[in-house]
């Protein structure tokens, strides 16, 4: 039961371990694009060049049609977050996705946007 | 031009909140993520190599210890310009390190107390005191537990009377809508009053 990736020198290693840092060519961080476990992504235009994407990046502009979270991507795709941040900054770099950054610390919420949050829990 | 054509569906891209679920192992986080969520928990898994944290090449890191960390979360629409998301944080205290990234931006969390082994939400409790991130504890009364009240609760974490103690169930959908409206409410308060 447990996880490949944790064991050492599992038979499976190469497909494991090597296989994301491969898919993301060696980089561990995406190079312009800071994104967030809750950045939202949205695919950004209908027309992609499929022979210009690798594969998982295609089936990410196919969930990325509906606007949703980089978690969210990572969960459907079964990727860990790292990679598909790095997948996604690819995407956001040559403009087949656009990106809207979560509330942070640095942009405190506002009175407005609380009220909100109140109200969208009480509708449930 | 594909410029014309960069948000074809006219759709708005909603900004993201997010609020944090944390308490000890079996304190019944990803129960409150799932009676409340609007989508079944998702599950999503963090490579993490501890030694590389803030390190940017790749250099050595076949000698790094690397681990998965799931992390089960669900989602709110709030509204089309806000959705919210809940993040049950991983449980053991080896984890820290990733509640650095879930809580950037956080704003508010929720501490599940399980009074059967209170003290598994310490490490939690500590962790957004010392941030100083607005925070609520959510007594999860489980079936078969002793029943404490939330007062006996607050003295034996010592938690400070302006932090709201309640109890809840965390499978119920109105007792965790109500501990979420006192999160956010008590996050209104300090935002009010900063003090």
């Amino acid at each position: 039961m447990a996880d490949p990736r944790d064991s050492g020198l599992g038979q499976d290693e190469a497909g494991s371990v090597v296989r994301p840092y491969i898919l993301t060519e060696g980089r561990q961080h995406a190079d312009a694009v800071q994104l967030d476990m809750v950045s939202v992504v949205i695919a950004a235009r209908a027309e992609v060049d499929e022979m210009a994407l690798e594969p998982e990046q295609l089936r990410i502009l196919e969930l990325c049609h509906r606007a949703q979270s980089v978690a969210e991507v990572s969960a459907h795709m079964d990727i860990p977050v790292a990679v598909v941040k790095v997948l996604l900054g690819d995407l956001i770099g040559r403009g087949y996705v656009l990106a809207r950054a979560p509330y942070t610390t640095e942009s405190p919420v506002s009175r407005d946007v609380l009220q909100a949050v109140l109200d969208g829990i009480q509708r449930l | 031009m594909a410029s014309n054509d960069s948000d074809s569906r006219g759709e708005r891209i909603p900004a993201a909140i997010k609020i944090l679920v944390a308490g000890g192992f079996g304190a019944g986080k990803t129960t409150l993520v799932g009676s409340i969520s609007e989508v079944a928990p998702l599950s999503t898994e963090e490579l993490m190599t501890e030694a590389s944290l803030g390190v940017d090449d790749l250099s050595g890191v076949e000698q790094k210890n690397t681990t998965t960390v799931a992390l089960d979360f669900g989602r709110i629409t709030i509204n089309e310009d806000l959705v919210l998301y809940l993040f049950g944080t991983p449980g053991q205290q080896r984890f820290w390190f990733m509640w650095e990234e879930l809580a950037t931006g956080a704003l508010g969390a929720v501490v599940l107390a399980d009074t059967r082994r209170l003290e598994t939400c310490f490490p939690a409790v500590d962790f957004f005191e010392r941030r100083g991130m607005p925070f609520v504890v959510a007594v999860n009364c489980f079936e078969g537990a002793h029943h404490y009240g939330a007062e006996e609760v607050r003295a034996a974490l010592s938690i400070p009377p302006e932090v709201p103690v309640l109890l809840c169930d965390a499978r119920d959908r109105s007792s965790s809508k109500e501990v979420l409206l006192t999160l956010v409410r008590h996050v209104a308060r300090r935002t009010a009053a900063p003090a």
